[in-house]
């Protein structure tokens, strides 16, 4: 129903419902749209906020960084001029871009989306097709509101049971990924179902569907259901009134049936899963908290290179227990687990408990509401009281395209997605990737440590 | 370095020389680091291609040796490009002079970025690839013509069958992979999906 041409090739014109922009990869895009002497065709479909540079500390304008000044003043301009409605610092509904669009209730089943950012897949828990796009698809969907793309296969991973206490959505996609490697997913959507994914809350199910990409799937989704119209209910660009009633109808009638067909099927057990942490430099080298870090000799022969890449420069030695690992900074936020259940289960772990003794350790909430909610709840209290720093909203050290980055060879327990070398701001720092409520328990003990110890207490 | 003679039209033949990268799951981080995002046009990023790569090798990287300086035709390895979906790493690897690319395979977002930039991504067995680069790396100034509906990759001794999806082959081939006035093309079709489409109308539609 979002097609709008068959083109030459096998490739499909779609229609994007939903465009989601920010102030990295938009501003070219808007040039090139200058340049071509063209418009923005449907303004009121495009909705605009700032996170990747935006500084965690203080956010004053002008931002003491004058390029970043630069990148959120052009964004506001291209807003304007071209009538799009912006999410701005100060507006009370800024934050990432992939926390704010499900929050606001923008976010709904059965729409097309895209954002000029690879992390687009989380709106795919909502039962929508969403997708990660470059510059030049950003100018197209703001000329055309559709662009060119490939039709997907897709892959059914089924998880059956429910996770165990302790384990969480970020240790299951850790683990999934970690099955179907980094490029297990090119060319194919991921549907994520089971018994243990319908357990999930829709924080949750968005942890899962936003780190599809670090499995090669640009696009990962789970069919709606009574989880997901309880979340889209009240929220203020949800549909109300008789138009909600109409709306449950139309999106209960979009879910895969039980006939539906897939292009590849996998299936595992949710409840066998425990704690996972990545011990390398992509997401795909995970373990469990209670495995070692492999010996690069013993893996598949395509693994045993980029294993060992890893093992140096991460500093780390094979067949050594992950548990332990010293760290130096922990980081809790981004648009995977920087969501009011992410904040509150790692609070938990650290209610009444100290940050280590030279841990530098920071939350930033993933959105202006986020961080009222949590305040409004004390979460901010018990971090602060624990020795948390508590920031403001945005991508902060996700990718460190702001003030927030590790230094030097500096070792960090990270709830973000991505551990590539030098992701987090020093070309030579490392990232161990885990749940947030794992970094809570790194950021205690001043090491990798098993959030289940703390739960037993 | 070749700031005026980006992609146009029809891309059916590359001719020039090689430069290989080598290592599987080579990321857009590595390919432009974050911090050169900040910036509101892609004029500088020839320059910032594999910074921290570059940095850490001292001088003795790829991109930084004589002998490779105005080479326009990359050979990597594995799943290249994988993560961020920034059209910095495409740009930065296109104005460094980059008009080609020979893989084992690509990620599927850099994928499309290179398309529609007019940069071919094309793909090739593991063994292949092995082959090609070891020959690069021999001879960094033997010339390689690509030749697009051969779908061959060649010099006068040697030649390597390579695969192109075959929309993006048509895209390439037509001069059409600039998509946007193609998807302009279909306005009214829009228009129509727009009146259609039950959330755009609110519920009131039935599909």
């Amino acid at each position: 129903m979002h097609q709008v041409k068959e083109l030459p090739g096998g490739s499909t014109q779609l229609f994007v419902g939903l465009h989601l922009i920010h102030e990295v990869t938009s501003p070219q895009a808007f040039s090139a749209l200058s340049e071509k002497n063209l418009g923005v065709k449907f303004p009121n479909l495009t909705v605009a906020t700032v996170d990747h540079i935006v500084p965690t500390s203080n956010q004053q304008r002008p931002f003491s960084d004058p390029l970043a000044e630069e990148m959120l003043t052009t964004l506001e301009k291209n807003c304007q001029s071209h009538g799009i409605k912006f999410h701005g610092i100060g507006s009370n509904s800024q934050g990432i871009v992939h926390v704010i669009a499900p929050e606001l209730g923008l976010t709904q089943p059965g729409m097309t989306v895209a954002c000029g950012d690879s992390h687009t897949s989380t709106h795919g828990a909502f039962g929508a097709i969403a997708f990660g796009i470059g510059t030049s698809q950003v100018r197209d969907v703001l000329a055309s509101q559709s662009l060119a793309m490939k039709k997907l296969k897709v892959r059914r991973i089924w998880v059956d049971g429910s996770l165990s206490k302790g384990v969480y959505a970020k240790d299951l996609i850790l683990h999934i990924i970690r099955l179907l490697g980094v490029k297990g997913g090119v060319g194919f959507a991921y549907e994520f179902a089971g018994p243990a994914i319908e357990k999930l809350s829709m924080e949750g199910r968005m942890t899962i569907c936003n780190m599809a990409i670090e499995g090669g799937a640009r696009c990962g989704y789970i069919n709606p259901d009574k989880t997901t119209f309880e979340y889209l209910k009240g929220r203020e660009y949800s549909p109300k009134g008789q138009e909600w009633d109409n709306a449950i109808n139309w999106w209960k009638s979009l879910v895969s049936d039980s006939e539906a067909k897939y292009d590849d099927e996998i299936q595992l057990d949710g409840s066998s899963i425990e704690p996972t942490v990545t011990w390398g430099i992509t997401p795909g080298q995970g373990i469990s908290i209670k495995e070692k870090i492999p010996n690069p000799e013993m893996l598949p022969e395509n693994e045993q290179q980029i294993a060992k890449d890893a093992c140096k420069y991460m500093n780390l030695e094979p067949d050594q227990p992950i548990e332990g690992t010293l760290i130096d900074v922990c980081f809790i936020g981004s648009c995977t687990n920087g969501r009011l259940s992410d904040l509150q289960e790692a609070s938990d772990i650290v209610k009444g408990h100290r940050v280590a003794t030279g841990i530098r350790a920071f939350v930033v909430p993933g959105s202006q509401k986020v961080a009222k909610e949590a305040k409004n709840k004390g979460i901010d209290k018990i971090f602060l009281k624990a020795g948390f720093e508590w920031r403001e909203p945005g991508c902060s050290m996700c990718l460190a395209m702001n003030p927030d980055k590790l230094e030097g060879r500096q070792i960090s327990a990270s709830s973000s997605n991505r551990n590539f070398k030098g992701r987090q701001g020093s070309a030579n720092g490392r990232t161990l990737l885990m749940s947030p409520a794992m970094v809570a328990a790194a950021a205690i003990n001043g090491k990798v440590t098993d959030v289940r110890k703390f739960l037993k207490e | 370095m070749k700031q005026d003679d980006f992609p146009q039209g029809s891309i059916t033949v590359i001719k020039g020389r090689s430069i290989v990268i080598k290592g599987d799951d080579i990321d857009t981080d590595r390919i432009i680091p974050a911090r050169f995002l900040k910036c509101v046009s892609f004029s500088a990023l020839g320059e910032q291609v594999f910074a921290d790569d570059r940095k850490e090798l001292k001088g003795s990287h790829p991109f930084d040796l004589d002998q490779n300086k105005g080479a326009n035709i990359l050979v990597v390895n594995d799943n290249f490009g994988c993560g961020s979906s920034r059209e910095h790493a495409p740009q930065a690897l296109m104005r460094w002079g980059i008009r080609l690319i020979v893989g084992e395979s690509f990620a599927e977002i850099f994928f499309g970025n290179c398309l529609s930039l007019g940069i071919p991504c094309i793909t090739t067995s593991k063994q292949e690839i092995t082959k090609f680069q070891n020959l690069v790396n021999k001879n960094p100034n033997q010339i390689w013509d690509f030749n697009l509906k051969e779908l061959s990759i060649s010099n006068q001794k040697e030649s390597f069958i390579v695969k192109l999806d075959e929309g993006a082959y048509k895209m390439l081939y037509s001069g059409k992979w600039d998509a946007t006035s193609q998807l302009l093309d279909e306005e009214e079709t829009i228009k129509n999906t727009v009146n259609k489409l039950p959330y755009l109308n609110h519920f009131n539609k039935q599909i």
